[in-house]
C-alpha cells in the first residue's frame, strides 16, 4: 500500500533500532509515555518494543477514549435506551464498555434497548432523520479528534430544525489529562512513575496543533515529540526523545510534519468552540475528577443536549475493586500487575475498560504481547 | 391481478395449474402451510433447480447407498448473510460452498447435501429463484446432489428474507485421517491464497458503509483442491477453511485442539492490495476477516513442497503460500514475526469484527 508501507518498513526500523542502541546511554534508564491509544496499539501490533534497547521503556498513557469513559456515563446511555425508549447511537468500541449491574450497551441491546453502532456522528443524524417519531441520542465520546464531527452534527441538526436529535456529550481534552498526570503525586512528589518525556498525539494534534503542548514541555521540563500512528513514526519519535533527554532539552518537536503544524485545524477549532464550552470538572475512569478536562454543549444549543432534554443525572460509580485500570491509566502499574488480568478480565469478559478497546493497555498486551510474560519454546 | 390468464377465452387444459408468478410474486404464509401452495413452490422452484433421482422419488428423506468400508463425514452450517447478494456470490452459492468445504476439510469427498430454508413472508419469489438456481449451480460444480430439504415461512419482520441451513455428507477414502487435533511441532502451515476477500466484499455492500471496490468474494467449493492435496500427501494432518474469525482464529482453534503453538511469518501471508487498503481504512486486520474459498493445511515438513506444488497447480490454490510452522508451546500461542521486525501474539478474534457475513 503506497503511503502506508513506507512507514512500516522493517529495514528502516532496524536502522533506527541500531541508532537507538548506540545513542541510548547505558548508564541510565529512559521512560516515555505514549499518551495515545493509537500509539499503544501500533507499539503492540508491530512489536515495536521488541526493537527497543532494554533500558528504554514505554508507559501506556490514558489516551484511549473508551478506557477513560467512567461507568456512570455508560449507565446514562443505557438508561436512555432502556428507560426513555430512545435510539442510542454510538461508536463500535463503546458498545462493550462494562457498566453497572453487569451491563454494557451490547447487553442492554440484548435486553431490548434500541442501540445502534454508527461509524460517524453524521450517521447518527441520518438515523434521526429516518426515525422522526423517535428520539435519537448520539452518545459522543472521544478526544479532540472526534469532537469536530459532533459539533458539525449539532450545527446541521439545528440548521435542519431536527427536533428528535440530541447528543450525550462525553468529549474530553488531551492537554488537561497530560497536565493531570504530570501533577499526580506519583510523578511529581514520589517519582514512582518516572516520565522522561511524551510521545504526543497524532490525530488529536492535527486538530489542536503543536502549540498546546509547549506549556507543559516548558513548565514541567518534559520533552514532547508529536508522532504519527505508524510504527516507524513511533520509532523515530522515541529516538528524538532519547536525543532531547541526552542533550538536556525539553522542547515540543514534531515528527508528524506530514499532518501536524503549530496551529492545527483552525476551522475545526472554530466549530468546536461555537458549539461547546469547558466543563468545570469531569470524571475520568482511572484519573478521577479532572478540572476543565471535558466539554459540554453551550446553552445556545441546549435543545441538542441529551443531559438537558432527558432526566438522566450523572451518578459516579466506583470501578470493580480488583480492577487496576486506574493505576494502569496513570502509568503506575502495568497490565500484568493486575491480579485479574487475563483470568477474570479478558477481552471477552472485560471487567475494566482497558481490556475493551484494542487501544487499551490491557487489551493490547493481552492480544499482542502476552507471550512475553511466559517463556515460549519455538521450533 | 392476473385475471387475464384465467379468461383467455375457450377452455382451460385439464390438470392445468397456473404457475407461480415469479416476476411479481412474493412468499406468503400459505407457502409454508404444507398444502398445495407449498407443494407448488417446492416443485417449481426447488425441484426444478435441484432435480435428481433422490428428489424425484418424492419421499420425506433420501435413501443413500454407502460405499463399502468407508467412513462417513457429516457437517452442517447455517447461513444468515446480509446482504443476500454480494460481489462474487450470494447466500445460495455460499450455503453450498460452506458445507461442502466443511465436509472436505475432514478429508472427505462430499456427496450429498440437505437444504432447509426459512423464508420471510413477503420475500420476492424472483430473489428466491435466483438464490436456488445459484445453489444448484454451485452443487453441480462441486459434484454434490441436494437430496432432501425443507421450507418454512415466518411472519414478516421475524426473519431477514431468507436463512439457509445445509447439511453435507461425504465419504473418507481409506487411509486418510485429517483432523484439527493432528498438528505436530515441526509441521508446516500452508495457506491456499489471499486472505480477507470475502469479508471485505460483503462489507463493501453494507448500507451504512458502501464503498466502491473491485474486490469480489472468494466463495468457492474446495473439494477439488483437497482431493489433489490428499493425492500428493495422504499423510496430510489438518485441513480447515478460515471462515468467520479468519486465519487468526482458525489457527488458534487448531493450536488448542492439537496442543501446540504456531509461529507465522507476516510477510509470507498473501493479501490483495485492495483488501489491505480497505482493511486499513476500516481499522480491520485481514487476518481476522472471513474467507469462503480458502483453506489452511498443516503438513509434515518433508512433504510441504509437494503439497504446495499440488495446491499451486489447482486454480483454487494458485496463490498458495507457506506461512509458518507449528511449534511446541504449552500455552498454545499463535505468534507472528511481523514485517516490521517485531514479534506478537495473533490472538483469537474477540467480539465480532463484522456482523453477519456468512
Amino acid at each position: 500500500m503506497k503511503y502506508i508501507d513506507e512507514f512500516r518498513d522493517g529495514d528502516v526500523a532496524r536502522r533506527i533500532a541500531d541508532r537507538l542502541a548506540t545513542e541510548a546511554r547505558g548508564d541510565r534508564a529512559y521512560s516515555f509515555m505514549e499518551f495515545c491509544g493509537g500509539h499503544t496499539h501500533a507499539i503492540s501490533r508491530y512489536g515495536v518494543s521488541e526493537l527497543l534497547p532494554a533500558n528504554v521503556r514505554m508507559i501506556h498513557g490514558p489516551g484511549c477514549p473508551v478506557c477513560v469513559l467512567p461507568i456512570g456515563r455508560v449507565d446514562m446511555a443505557i438508561r436512555l435506551a432502556l428507560e426513555h425508549d430512545v435510539i442510542v447511537c454510538t461508536y463500535g468500541d463503546t458498545m462493550r464498555v462494562p457498566a453497572s449491574d453487569q451491563l454494557s450497551l451490547t447487553k442492554a441491546k440484548a435486553r431490548g434497548g434500541d442501540i445502534r453502532m454508527v461509524y460517524s456522528a453524521a450517521d447518527a443524524l441520518t438515523v434521526a432523520r429516518d426515525n422522526p417519531e423517535r428520539q435519537v441520542v448520539f452518545f459522543a465520546i472521544g478526544f479532540e479528534t472526534t469532537t469536530p464531527p459532533t459539533a458539525l452534527a449539532i450545527l446541521r441538526a439545528q440548521r435542519e430544525g431536527l427536533k428528535n436529535f440530541s447528543v450525550l456529550c462525553c468529549h474530553v481534552l488531551t492537554p488537561s489529562a497530560i497536565t493531570h498526570i504530570l501533577e499526580s503525586p506519583e510523578v511529581r512528589q514520589y517519582g514512582t512513575v518516572p516520565i522522561d518525556g511524551f510521545i504526543g498525539p497524532a490525530h488529536v494534534s492535527i486538530v489542536i496543533g503543536a502549540a498546546p503542548y509547549e506549556h507543559f514541555a516548558e513548565e514541567y521540563r518534559k520533552p514532547v515529540v508529536i508522532a504519527g500512528f505508524e510504527p516507524l513514526d513511533v520509532m523515530q519519535a522515541i529516538l528524538m526523545l532519547v536525543r532531547q533527554v541526552n542533550e538536556g532539552r525539553a522542547h515540543v518537536e514534531n515528527e508528524f510534519t506530514r499532518a501536524v503544524d503549530r496551529d492545527g485545524n483552525l476551522a475545526a477549532q472554530q466549530k468546536v468552540s461555537e458549539v461547546f464550552e469547558l466543563r468545570p470538572s469531569f470524571e475520568w475512569r482511572g484519573l478521577g475528577e479532572v478540572p476543565y478536562s471535558a466539554l459540554k454543549i453551550r446553552p445556545a444549543f441546549a435543545e441538542f443536549d441529551a443531559e438537558r432534554r432527558f432526566d438522566v443525572g450523572y451518578t459516579p460509580v466506583a470501578d470493580n475493586k480488583a480492577c487496576e485500570c486506574g493505576a494502569i491509566l496513570r502509568g503506575v502499574k502495568k497490565p500484568t500487575d493486575c491480579k485479574i488480568f487475563g483470568t477474570v478480565c479478558t477481552p471477552e469478559n472485560p471487567i475494566g475498560s482497558c481490556m475493551v478497546s484494542s487501544e487499551g493497555a490491557c487489551a493490547a498486551h493481552y492480544a499482542y504481547g502476552r507471550f512475553k510474560d511466559i517463556p515460549v519454546v519455538t521450533a | 391481478m392476473n385475471a387475464r390468464d384465467d379468461s383467455k377465452g375457450g377452455t382451460v387444459r385439464a390438470g392445468y395449474v397456473r404457475p407461480l408468478d415469479i416476476r411479481n410474486g412474493r412468499i406468503d404464509m400459505g407457502h409454508g402451510a404444507g398444502g398445495r401452495a407449498a407443494s407448488q413452490l417446492i416443485e417449481e422452484i426447488f425441484l426444478a433447480a435441484f432435480d435428481n433421482p433422490f428428489l424425484r422419488q418424492g419421499n420425506d428423506g433420501a435413501s443413500l447407498a454407502i460405499p463399502q468400508g468407508s467412513r462417513l463425514v457429516m457437517a452442517t452450517d447455517a447461513h444468515v448473510i446480509s446482504p443476500l447478494f454480494f460481489p462474487g456470490g450470494d447466500i445460495g452459492a455460499l450455503s453450498v460452498h460452506g458445507t461442502v468445504n466443511d465436509v472436505a476439510m475432514m478429508g472427505a469427498t462430499p456427496l450429498w447435501l440437505s437444504a432447509s430454508f426459512i423464508l420471510e413472508e413477503g420475500f420476492p419469489l424472483a430473489d428466491l429463484k435466483r438464490i436456488v438456481q445459484s445453489m444448484a449451480a454451485a452443487a453441480r460444480e462441486a459434484g454434490v446432489a441436494v437430496v432432501t430439504g425443507d421450507t418454512k415461512v415466518v411472519e414478516q419482520g421475524k426473519g431477514d428474507g431468507v436463512f439457509i441451513s445445509t447439511t453435507g455428507v461425504g465419504v473418507v477414502p481409506h487411509g486418510i485421517d485429517v483432523s484439527g487435533a493432528n498438528a505436530r511441532p515441526g509441521d508446516v502451515i500452508l495457506l491456499s491464497g489471499t486472505v480477507g476477500d470475502h469479508g471485505v466484499a460483503v462489507l463493501s455492500q453494507r448500507e451504512s458503509l458502501e464503498f466502491e471496490t473491485t474486490i469480489v468474494s472468494d466463495t468457492a467449493a474446495l473439494n477439488g483442491l483437497v482431493a489433489d492435496m490428499l493425492a500428493a500427501c495422504p499423510a496430510l494432518r489438518t485441513l480447515r477453511d478460515p471462515t468467520r474469525g479468519g486465519v487468526a482464529t482458525t489457527l488458534n482453534e487448531i493450536a488448542r485442539q492439537s496442543g501446540v503453538g504456531m509461529l507465522l511469518d507476516e510477510a509470507a501471508i498473501p493479501v490483495k492490495p485492495e483488501v489491505d487498503a480497505a482493511c486499513e481504512l476500516l481499522g480491520l486486520d485481514p487476518l481476522y476477516v472471513a474467507n469462503e474459498g480458502k483453506l489452511l493445511a498443516i503438513v509434515p515438513a518433508d512433504q510441504a513442497d509437494s503439497v504446495l506444488a499440488a495446491m499451486r497447480a489447482h486454480p483454487r490454490g494458485a496463490d498458495a503460500a507457506r506461512i509458518g510452522v507449528v511449534t511446541e508451546d504449552p500455552h498454545h500461542f499463535v505468534q507472528m514475526n511481523t514485517r516490521f521486525g517485531g514479534r506478537r501474539v495473533v490472538d483469537w478474534l474477540s467480539g465480532e469484527q463484522l456482523p453477519r457475513i456468512c
